[in-house]
């Protein structure tokens, strides 16, 4: 869709911005930015000046910084819940689909059973039994996304299992071990480099929507959802303390989707004729 | 006929599944449940409330007594009771149930209003400026969080616009006008993002479905474009919009938790969401389970009605 209006570079956009947000988010502590949780009860909602570019929160708190904060805690959530997810999904599915038989059975029926709960509900029932949290969020979004890398891997892993490179390294003597991470592993990287770009950009999702409904991140450590969950309080005096984590939030998303497209185009031949381009 | 009964028969192991899973859930938590559930105050409980609500909870007996007695309860629909209020959770979801049903119901009549004809038409016409527009519309419907949208669409159409009220509920058989105008905005902000979907399945299936012989054949066979459009290419291309369509079921539902929340609606979700926040097991559990049923029951529903489309699946 991006190549309609011009062949060059614009696609390459979504990777710049997405670039540009991670590094700001990693070098947050160290650039020269005021303390996120800083109150200043004196100017509370306080309009945009010098020094606080998009004005003060509720308790007199810079909202630029904390949005930066709250982008950086939302991408350090998302990408620890993926690599957790990626890790065992992609285990469990490189297992299931190489030693095929009773392993593969039991792998793919606890998929489904994972699949039963619109992951939402999931994570709610987690926090209810463990308590609201960081510790308890990045293992609850893990476990919601295992699946999809469970059965990305599994599929691919089937397309490859059987090619000649496969059969060739088996009979030379290598363990399964071998087999299966380093001759088929890195060429099923592909589809699931794809899924762990969309595993992050769901994951921003589903957590803001959890810390939204205050069971997720917890104040005052600032996040986007529960920015947005508070200043719905203050609609009426301060409708930007809700206009800008909006923004930011969805921004945010947008930019994550369009690079996953744009990577998926590039990693996925198959993608770009079903999208009917 | 067989190809339903195995459908169904899937359909309620999955539901034995989970009902097992949610039973087993509060076994798994590392160290006294009642103890942990009974701690957000910070500080120990008292032993003697502790020892009341595991005999509340039927945790002091063996645990398959227990397994066969919350098997029992839901066998005649009881969810057992509220740890808060000792209300009958049962009673209280069957009271919010409709209220979600109807605003899911609203959400997948907007979306498909919305996203069908649009993608008809974008694929009719791709490359022109309709379907270029659409295309990056959807892409940010698509991107938009449900509660964002809720929120802004509060903000723009009851803060500044004051056009109607922030949320809330009113019943149906005492204002019928009031009550549509109230489930307008929640149902919307559900119903965009996957219109957007829609749109985009749609269009390309359309676009699938053009080229092909028999669309050709009608052509040739002197029919209209709109009675090559409706009885051809539109019978065709919904078959994957159906299959869309379950896919998306679990984040409709989802979607439903927290825009029931953003609007104060009053149905499962205020339930849930307060549920959890009072760590109040029983509720929570029975929401989920009804929930999770619902999830299954739509997916079994969509898969008949995907048998019943193409025949071809129905092997």
């Amino acid at each position: 869709m991006t190549g309609t209006f011009s062949k060059f570079k614009s696609d390459q956009i979504p990777a710049y911005l997405l670039a540009l947000l991670l590094i700001v988010s990693l070098l947050a502590p160290v650039l020269p930015l005021q303390d996120p949780l800083l109150m200043d009860t004196a100017s509370r909602f306080a309009g945009p000046s010098a020094q606080h570019l998009f004005g003060q929160d509720e308790f007199g708190r810079d909202i630029l910084v904390r949005l930066i904060f709250a982008i950086r805690n939302s991408l350090i959530v998302a990408f620890a819940a993926a690599v957790l997810a990626g890790i065992f999904g992609t285990a469990l599915g490189v297992l299931a689909g190489y030693s095929r038989g009773l392993t593969e059975m039991l792998a793919m029926r606890f998929i489904d059973i994972v699949l039963c709960f619109p992951p939402l509900l999931l994570a709610m029932l987690a926090v209810t039994l463990y308590g609201p949290g960081p510790v308890t969020l990045i293992p609850v979004l893990a476990i919601v996304f295992v699946p999809s890398f469970t059965r990305v891997a599994h599929a691919s892993v089937l397309s490859v299992r059987s090619q000649d490179y496969v059969e060739a390294v088996r009979s030379m003597g290598a363990s399964n071990a071998r087999v299966m991470f380093s001759t088929i592993l890195p060429n099923i990287a592909g589809p699931l480099i794809v899924q762990f770009s969309f595993t992050v950009a769901v994951t921003v999702v589903l957590e803001s929507g959890l810390s939204f409904l205050g069971l997720g991140v917890l104040p005052p450590a600032p996040s986007l959802g529960l920015m947005i969950g508070t200043g719905r309080a203050t609609l009426a005096q301060a409708p930007m303390l809700l206009v800008w984590p909006c923004a930011a939030l969805t921004a945010m998303i947008l930019i994550l989707n369009a690079f996953c497209d744009d990577l998926r185009d590039r990693l996925d031949p198959k993608s770009s004729k079903i999208r009917g381009q | 006929m067989f190809w339903f009964l195995r459908r169904g028969f899937a359909s309620l192991i999955m539901l034995w599944v989970i009902v097992t899973l949610v039973f087993m859930s509060i076994h798994f938590v590392p160290g006294d449940p009642v103890e942990l559930l009974l701690s957000q105050d910070g500080g120990s409980a008292d032993p003697a409330t502790v020892q009341m609500i595991r005999e509340d909870l039927g945790l002091n007996r063996p645990i398959v007594e227990q397994y066969v007695e919350k098997l029992k309860g839901l066998a005649s629909f009881d969810l057992g009771r509220s740890m808060v209020d000792d209300s009958s959770v049962s009673a209280e979801i069957a009271r919010r149930l409709p209220r979600t049903l109807e605003l899911i119901g609203l959400a997948a009549l907007i979306s498909l209003i919305i996203g069908i004809p649009a993608g008809i038409y974008a694929a009719l016409h791709t490359g022109r400026s309709f379907d270029r527009v659409a295309s990056y519309l959807a892409g940010f419907a698509q991107g938009i969080p449900v509660f964002v949208l809720g929120t802004l669409l509060i903000l723009v159409f009851s803060q500044m616009l004051k056009l109607t009220s922030a949320g809330g509920f009113v019943a149906f058989s005492q204002a019928p006008g009031k009550h549509m105008l109230l489930l307008l905005m929640p149902s919307f902000s559900i119903g965009i993002g996957l219109a957007a979907i829609v749109f985009r399945i749609t269009r390309a299936s359309t676009l699938e479905v053009l080229p092909l012989d028999y669309v050709r054949t009608a052509r040739a066979k002197g029919l209209g474009d709109r009675r090559i459009v409706l009885h051809h290419i539109l019978r065709n291309a919904l078959i994957p919009v159906i299959t869309i369509f379950a896919l998306q079921i679990g984040s409709l539902l989802g979607g439903t938790v927290l825009v029931e929340y953003v609007f104060n609606w009053p149905g499962l979700s205020g339930m849930l969401v307060s549920g959890v926040n009072a760590r109040d097991y029983p509720t929570v559990t029975g929401v989920i389970l009804v929930i999770s049923a619902l999830f299954i029951g739509l997916n079994f529903l969509v898969d008949v009605l995907y048998g019943l489309t193409d025949p071809r699946v129905r092997k």
